[in-house]
């Protein structure tokens, strides 16, 4: 089987992230592979390792979007141990939205799967830069496939897929066909980390670079003149600052109410 | 005046205090109108008039909520399109927010998510990068699509009530074509506490509860307040997995968030950070926690709670 993971290279959320690229967009100096995409790297290889793997003729592909720094998530996702990986980057793709984003990557999944289409799109919860999870799901509508989205388990019989999705007020099972497109949680699996073996061997695979004229995409379809919203303004919000701070003394119980007392809280 | 057209999906018996903000909202917008999903009960079809909603749009097809997001994206667009509208509002949970994205690609619509505040002129606020920054932005399409936090503002109903006209909307026949079935659906038990992302206060707990939430529970009880935790707690099987707020749980912004056996890790700080006042206990004074409290105590959330909500009571008489 062949599938698709959606890969993102975000800025690392352990150090202060800034909003000072062009155009209010995220400044991506210090960027890793989105955290939430290993939970659907390590989904997407445990259903091909259940499958004989590469071996029996299956892949995975790590697909990402991103400025030429981007290179780096897919190089990691070959060293987690995707087979191949694929690194959609052009100048005029730079401040796309959700809506431009999913675009351009519908275009790349389609043009992936010009001779063998995918069985699977898998892509993490949401992304941990933007947080919008709008991608997966206008992923879905653009190419017409079922949307599966925050799974947390996934099951595989033949062509017919299992997921549970967790809501607020009753968690459902659902059930698809492939091909579809599938987004998990963080509650799905524990991602492997890349081992020395998968390093070395990640150095022999390819990496394809595509633009947009490689996937037929006009460039004002995208960026900042093919989105369909516009950031106007973004203000650094004041840090939260320590308040008082004290050690129980055999009275904070009574000091923790009087403080809520003050702040009218009670 | 611009049509807004508020989308409520299967409220039950009660209208939920989030759609009322929305209505409250969209009134500030302009003419409003109510896209409706499932049974409507007499208790929300006033509520919908108390709120000024002009029309309600029903939609042909009663198996909606048999699939899932797509069917339901389908039946809005339609919705939109018969109303004329040129704003939708919705709410901000995981599954109203995939309903927008897909009606956005539907409708060559800008979504804008995790929205606080509309402007009259459409500009949207919200706070991005975990709370670290607050923006604005505006759909530069005709139509825009807003999904709208939960306590952003105080509904109110409208001066004068209406009676809305009710109109079904054909939901296309190809809706549910390639769309996920859901096959089974487990409703989980109400804690009959306040709704986490709804709620003014909430008591959250970590790995230092160790398995017992009932300090954290009689508080929250003291205080009215819901039930938080972290992952830690979550993942442990302490607490339901609807209880975990960070950045792969829940975003909450109350007016109180008490953290108690929390180290403060940045995924879980993504999640309260918005609170108005953060009130933290940890045996660690070292704790990470500590830098965002407006008052932490440093001791045994054992003692610490059990003397806290004794002393609410006694004030209390
Ligand atoms: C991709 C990803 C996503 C994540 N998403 C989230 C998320 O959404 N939400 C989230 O919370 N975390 C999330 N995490 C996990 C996060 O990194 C932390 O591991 C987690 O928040 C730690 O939970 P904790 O503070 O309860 O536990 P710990 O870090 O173990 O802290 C427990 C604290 O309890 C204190 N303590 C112990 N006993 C007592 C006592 N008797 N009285 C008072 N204090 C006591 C200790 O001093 C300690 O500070 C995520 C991690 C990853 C990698």
């Amino acid at each position: 089987m062949k599938i698709i993971v959606l890969v993102k290279h975000v800025p690392d959320a352990q150090f202060d992230r800034h909003l000072t690229g062009p155009g209010n967009t995220t400044d991506r100096s210090e960027s890793i592979l989105s955290e939430l995409d290993e939970y659907a790297l390590e989904a997407a290889l445990q259903l091909i390792e259940a499958r004989g793997g590469e071996a029996a003729g299956n892949k995975v592909i790590a697909l990402s979007m991103g400025p030429a720094g981007a290179v780096n998530a897919v190089k990691k996702s070959l060293q987690i141990g995707a087979s191949e990986g694929v690194h959609l980057t052009d100048e005029a793709l730079a401040g796309s939205d959700a809506a431009a984003t999913s675009l351009a990557l519908a275009a790349a999944i389609r043009h992936l799967g010009a001779d063998t289409p995918a069985d699977l799109v898998l892509t993490g919860m949401a992304s941990t830069d933007g947080e919008t999870s709008l991608v997966p799901a206008q992923l879905a509508e653009r190419l017409d496939l079922p949307q599966v989205t925050f799974a947390s388990s996934l099951e595989l019989d033949g062509a017919r897929l299992t997921a549970r999705r967790d809501g607020d007020t009753h968690a459902d099972t659902l059930e698809a066909t492939l091909p579809a497109l599938v987004s998990v949680t963080d509650q799905i699996n524990d991602p492997r980390y890349p081992n020395f073996k998968g390093i070395m061997a990640a150095k022999k695979k390819t990496i394809t670079t595509l633009t947009l004229a490689d996937i037929g995409v006009d460039p004002a379809q995208v960026g900042r003149s093919g989105s369909w919203t516009a950031v106007d303004s973004a203000d650094v919000r004041p840090a939260r600052t320590a308040g008082t701070i004290i050690t129980d003394e055999g009275d904070a119980g009574i000091k923790l109410v009087e403080f809520l007392a003050a702040q009218k809280l009670l | 005046m611009a049509k807004v057209l508020v989308f409520i999906d299967n409220p039950g018996q009660v209208l939920k205090k989030a759609s009322l903000e929305l209505l409250t909202m969209a009134r500030s917008l302009g003419e409003p109108a109510v896209a409706f999903n499932g049974e409507l009960h007499d208790d929300v079809a006033a509520a919908l008039a108390a709120y000024g909603a002009q029309t309600l749009y029903r939609p042909s097809a009663t198996d909606l909520d048999d699939y899932l997001v797509g069917p339901k994206a389908s039946y809005l667009a339609a919705a939109v399109q018969t109303a004329g509208a040129t704003v939708v509002l919705t709410e901000n949970s995981a599954e109203a927010k995939e309903i927008a994205a897909r009606l956005g690609i539907k409708l060559g619509a800008g979504v804008i998510t995790d929205v606080v505040a509309v402007d009259t002129d459409g500009t949207a606020h919200k706070s991005v990068l975990a709370g670290s920054y607050t923006t604005t932005a505006k759909a530069t399409t005709p139509v825009a699509v807003l999904t709208v936090k939960s306590n952003s503002i105080t509904p109110e109903p409208a001066v004068t009530g209406t009676a809305p006209e009710s109109v079904t909307v054909q939901v296309p026949e190809t809706a549910t074509a390639a769309s996920a079935r859901v096959t089974a659906r487990t409703e989980k038990a109400a804690s009959g506490r306040p709704d986490l992302t709804e709620a003014r206060i909430v008591v959250a707990g970590g790995r230092g509860v160790d398995g017992n939430f009932g300090p954290l529970e009689d508080l929250a009880d003291a205080l009215g307040a819901a039930i938080g935790a972290s992952r830690a707690a979550t993942d442990a099987g302490w607490i339901g997995h609807d209880a975990q707020i960070g950045q792969t749980g829940k975003t909450v912004s109350p007016q109180l968030y008490i953290s108690a056996g929390i180290s403060g890790a940045i995924q879980q700080k993504a999640g309260m950070q918005t609170a108005k006042v953060i009130v933290a206990v940890n045996k660690d004074a070292e704790s990470p926690v500590f830098e965002i409290a407006d008052f932490g105590i440093v001791g045994d959330l054992f003692q610490v709670l059990p003397q806290a909500t004794a002393e609410i009571k006694k004030r209390r008489g």
